[in-house]
């Protein structure tokens, strides 16, 4: 596992849906065709209405016309990150566009539990709010072993929630690797 | 210190005699549910792990419902359909229900209830956040990512973090325009789209035990729509009456003990029960109908899991019988079992499907259809700035289609009403004439 993670900061709000994060008409393409599951980055977070994409402004789109990654790749949301469906393409948009770690206020449990068990990026809670104290392109620092989020943009850093017992899941890469190393499922 | 139905039924399927909220347990799965949108991307994954030549853990558990994108031109859409084809055929799956034949049968979550795949004290996961609508049968059924069921196609197991149970009791008789629906807006209203996150939705009471399997499975269907792990019924007479023509396999009926430990207990007086809404873009921005009506409509819908059962039609057929739409309306069976019974189920000599026909509404194919939106061509999409009252479980910004329109949720009775006037209506408007 990685000791840091680092990038540019994309803003969401509350309650950011599956919808808003793959609108269902996407969901056709193949997840495991190297080329058609680019369509995934192109099309992740294209349902967040214009006015709550990249926070505090808005309309600033995650990833930019034509392109299939985006420039941001640690997303910072609020509440109930991910309600919705069971839809495993939500944290596979994100990865396939480039995000390495979502930071928010709470997680819905089927997303969290994707993108854990998947090994798509870690899902770290924050102990207090922040999506309101970074704006969409500040520059983030996320220290893995301090678990702390520094905002080097306006200086200001806060503690993440500890990962708890998915930490076993998180360090293995996923589930299967997770089940190989405990010996529930054979090397 | 007692267990709660779904505490019994996981501590049952980990070989322990107890468990407790907050334990992480390994459980042996009875039921693996998947449909087109979810399987293709399990299928590839399992062979990733398990290898090309791999069998599934037990072919007669495994279930494969194409629901959500199978009438439609859409090149994808239907190549992912192909897709579980050729899986059903390589490990010879008894349970497909293939669409373009006899045995086609519409949305997954009613299509396990009629086809006996739902059996009490059992353990169904699910590629679909809906999939806790089996928890009607007094059984654990919650929803699951791709990665998750291919893990459960290779091994049988997987792991579960026990939940907290809320327990919702509703006491006396629910008014007659009262549907499972209004109550369920009522209840996620209150606790908010993630008041049951990480928990289960135990539903009780005398009012609930009067509901119907079709009501029940409602009740269960939105949890997920508080955020909720799993929700529940214990089963009685009315689940095995259910049951008797749809499976003769053994099951456990569980019951909460009376010292079980819950997060909290909220009781409900069915009889002060409101027609309820929930507003754009919420499933828990709740109103009274009666505080709506000044919302003008473009469109009704009445389908889904959510909506789209027999009872459902029943009701919007009480209203709509000899009467006109005066704004689109669309129809749209869950599966085919219930589209037949459109035919055969009668009100004074008339169809139900003749009275919706009369109505001047739409009737389509059983399918998930609009109420996710999916492929341009998919019957009752809402593509502009439609606002539209719907019998379905979500109304996120785009979920029925275009990010432009509005989506009100309500009961049956009420998207009927609402069709006969062009603006939210109270079903009491016309079920008391």
């Amino acid at each position: 596992m990685k000791k840091t993670i680092e990038g540019r900061a994309y803003v969401l709000g509350n309650d950011v849906d599956t919808d808003q994060i793959i609108p269902a008409e996407h969901l056709v393409y193949s997840l495991t065709d190297p080329e058609e599951k680019k369509n995934y980055g192109k099309f992740a977070l294209s349902g967040v209405p214009p006015k709550d994409a990249g926070l505090p402004d808005g309309n600033r789109p995650f990833v930019d016309e034509g392109a299939f990654e985006s420039q941001y790749t640690i997303l910072i949301g609020g509440k109930n990150f991910g309600c919705g469906s069971s839809r495993e393409h939500a944290p596979a948009c994100l990865k396939i566009a480039g995000i390495q770690a979502v930071v928010a206020e709470s997680f819905a449990r089927i997303f969290y539990r994707n993108s854990v068990d998947g090994g798509f990026f870690i899902p770290f809670e924050s102990e207090q709010r922040i999506a309101d104290e970074i704006s969409t392109g500040d520059s983030i620092l996320i220290d893995l072993k301090a678990e702390t989020l520094t905002n080097k943009t306006s200086g200001k850093s806060y503690k993440l929630k500890s990962l708890g017992e998915v930490i076993d899941i998180i360090e293995a890469g996923n589930i299967f690797e997770y089940a190989r190393k405990t010996g529930l499922i054979p090397k | 210190m007692g267990m709660t139905v779904t505490e019994k039924i996981l501590a049952a399927h980990a070989g322990k005699d107890t468990v407790t909220p907050g334990d992480n347990i390994w459980v042996d799965v009875d039921v693996l549910m998947t449909h087109d949108v979810c399987g293709p991307g399990t299928i590839g994954i399992f062979k990733e792990q398990f290898g090309q030549q791999a069998k599934v853990w037990d072919r007669e558990k495994v279930v494969i419902i194409p629901d959500h994108y199978v009438f439609t031109a859409d090149k994808h859409a239907n190549r992912n359909i192909d897709i579980l084809r050729e899986f059903v055929k390589e490990q010879d799956l008894p349970y497909y229900y293939d669409v373009g034949t006899d045995n086609y049968k519409g949305v997954c979550h009613i299509a396990l209830a009629q086809e006996g795949h739902n059996r009490p004290g059992e353990i169904l996961f699910g590629t679909d956040s809906h999939t806790c609508t089996s928890g009607a049968f007094g059984m654990f059924s919650t929803g699951i990512g791709n990665t998750d069921a291919a893990f459960i196609l290779g091994t049988g197991k997987l792991w579960v973090k026990v939940p907290e149970t809320m327990r919702f009791e509703f006491t006396g008789t629910f008014p007659p325009y009262i549907m499972a629906k209004d109550i369920l807006l009522q209840v996620i209203g209150d606790i908010g789209v993630d008041g049951a996150t990480y928990r289960t939705m135990e539903w009780a009471g005398d009012a609930v035990y009067k509901f119907s399997m079709e009501e029940r499975m409602t009740l269960c269907n939105m949890a997920i729509e508080a955020g909720g792990k799993n929700a529940v019924i214990e089963a009685d007479e009315v689940t095995l009456d259910y049951l008797k023509d749809r499976t003769d396999k053994p099951h456990t009926i569980h019951r909460s003990d009376p010292d079980a430990n819950y997060y909290f207990t909220k009781t409900y007086k069915a009889d002060d029960m409101v027609p309820i809404v929930a507003k754009p873009h919420s499933p828990d921005n709740k109103a009274a109908v009666t505080e709506c009506t000044d919302v003008k409509l473009d469109r009704s819908y009445i389908g889904s899991c959510t909506g789209g059962k027999l009872t459902d039609f029943i009701a919007a057929a009480k209203l709509l019988k000899g009467k006109k739409v005066v704004i689109d309306t669309f129809i749209v069976p869950a599966t085919r079992e219930v589209e037949e019974d459109l035919y055969k189920t009668k009100m004074d000599g008339e169809s139900l499907a003749d009275i919706f026909k009369n109505a001047g509404a739409l009737m389509g194919e059983p399918s998930c259809a609009a109420c996710l939106g999916g492929p341009k061509d998919t019957f009752g999409r809402a593509n502009s700035t439609e606002v539209v009252i719907s019998t379905t479980n979500r109304n996120f910004p785009g979920r029925m289609g275009s990010k432009q329109s509005q989506v009100y949720l309500s009961s049956p009775y009420t998207a009927a009403a609402s069709a006969l006037t062009g603006h939210i209506t109270d079903p009491r408007e016309f079920l008391n004439n």
